[in-house]
């Protein structure tokens, strides 16, 4: 059996976080993306503007150096205000920036991009026809996005969005440089202590394999579900 | 060149951060990161090519421990196959004694390594799928001219193929490029690793990241035109005619 020093129950936390963290940065991220593709289609320049600079951005800095912005920045820009309010109004609070937060906002505003992209595509895909059906049928702005387009987007939208989670899965390992203890700092630690960096490694790149494993078996299933009414004939 | 350097210095009069000996650290920075990334790409790149002939093979004892070893490289995280090899190479017993030190005492050579494995992978997996949708009728022809596989993969798939993969490719390259930010995590002074230095001798977060990420910027767009001026000449015969 592994030795592990003890180190088995961190790891299994680590593990934990990666995935909370993972799967937490994906809501952002999509919610994110979903304004950024209306941004971008809108008609409105400013918006279109706005979203075209966002993604430009986003995609043209490495995460690592976006993450430290934001975290070491972040904290910096919040005493900044907290500083401000106590000169001016006597309130003195403090607010600490926490490594797991600054992770979701970090991952969630990156993939948000990416996802925009995505889904910018995705949308255009939908028949123009189906829309004018449902407004047709007397159907609001809002019922015609939840019944008509967001579902019919989503099956072209599914190849990108997992190519982007599986990416964004990796993109969590980065948090363990600002001090979170997901389960690549746990393995850090654990090497240099231990000196046995192999076990601990290639234990955490398993877990990472099994969970991209995972995904790809829920992408698949989820593109049948919805390509329902598309599908090959078999 | 000292007429530069003195109104260079005269812009940067007022400004306590961004002096000479800073700049100069983002300097070393920018070239510590290109020959990284660029040895890295090379290297990867070399060897991508016969690992992605050998990924379409049919023998299974050269398909399979390919597709193994791009399948790994590819789903676990940069960060962690540079752990691997970092730390591996500093604790393996008795390497510290051995003429293989010399080498590989700077972090730059295991994050060398970890980098051209990983572009490797990625690569092959590019070039694979470019050659597999080599069009039939470009084989048929090549056989028809009575080509041996050899001629045949040299003179025409190969060819074709690395024009289908350019836009992918950019892509790596970009990705690369973004990934290097990681090697400060090992104590190279990267591009990163000096805004990190900046960063902490003057504990300015945003002028420290924000400049870093000009430049990333400035790279990216750099990279970007080049593989769109590569693409326009290389793929001007598959544009539409007439257009």
């Amino acid at each position: 059996m592994i030795d592990l020093h003890g180190y088995g129950p961190r790891l299994a936390e680590g593990a934990l976080i990666t995935v909370e963290l993972a799967l937490l940065s994906l809501l952002l991220a999509i919610v994110l993306g979903l304004v950024t593709a209306s941004a971008k289609m809108s008609r409105s320049r400013v918006a279109h503007g706005i979203g075209t600079l966002y993604t430009t951005i986003i995609r043209g800095v490495p995460d690592l150096v976006l993450m430290m912005l934001l975290f070491f920045g972040g904290q910096m820009g919040v005493n900044l205000i907290t500083d401000a309010l106590y000169d001016r109004f006597g309130i003195d609070i403090f607010i600490n920036i926490n490594e797991f937060v600054a992770g979701v906002v970090t991952i969630g505003l990156i993939f948000g991009a990416y996802m925009g992209e995505t889904f910018r595509g995705a949308f255009l895909a939908v028949d123009s026809g189906q829309i004018e059906a449902g407004r047709a049928y007397g159907m609001g702005p809002w019922l015609v996005f939840r019944r008509i387009r967001f579902p019919q987007m989503m099956r072209h939208a599914l190849p990108g969005l997992s190519n982007n989670w599986m990416v964004l899965l990796k993109t969590t390992a980065l948090v363990s440089v600002i001090g979170l203890s997901d389960m690549v700092r746990v393995a850090s630690e654990a090497s240099k202590a231990t000196r046995e960096p192999f076990t601990f490694m290639i234990i955490v790149a398993a877990i990472y394999l099994l969970i991209a494993s995972v995904s790809e078996w829920t992408f698949a299933r989820l593109q049948k579900r919805y390509s329902i009414g598309y599908g090959e004939v078999d | 060149m000292d007429a530069l350097l003195e109104r260079l210095e005269g812009l940067l009069a007022d400004n306590s951060i961004f002096t000479l000996q800073t700049l100069s650290y983002y300097g070393e920075g920018l070239v510590t990161t290109v020959q990284l990334v660029f040895l890295s790409l090379v290297i990867g790149l070399v060897a991508a090519v016969p690992l992605a002939i050998g990924r379409g093979a049919r023998r299974p004892w050269i398909k399979w421990p390919i597709f193994a070893y791009t399948y790994v490289f590819r789903g676990t995280p940069l960060l962690v196959q540079l752990y691997l090899i970092y730390y591996g190479v500093v604790f393996v017993e008795g390497i510290q004694e051995s003429w293989l030190w010399v080498i590989l005492e700077e972090p730059f050579v295991p994050a060398l390594i970890a980098f051209t494995l990983n572009t490797a992978a990625y690569t092959t997996e590019i070039f694979h799928g470019a050659i597999k949708a080599t069009p039939r009728g470009e084989i048929e022809a090549a056989r028809a001219y009575g080509m041996s596989r050899a001629l045949m993969l040299r003179r025409i798939v190969l060819p074709s193929a690395f024009r289908r993969a350019l836009p992918a490719y950019g892509n790596e390259v970009i990705f690369m490029l973004h990934a290097s930010a990681i090697a400060s995590v090992v104590t190279i002074m990267d591009l990163t690793g000096a805004a990190r230095f900046v960063y902490a001798r003057f504990y300015a977060p945003f002028d420290a990241f924000l400049f870093v990420a000009a430049i990333y910027l400035c790279l990216t767009f750099a990279i970007l035109y080049l593989f769109r001026w590569l693409e326009k000449r290389l793929l001007a015969h598959l544009k539409p005619a007439g257009g």
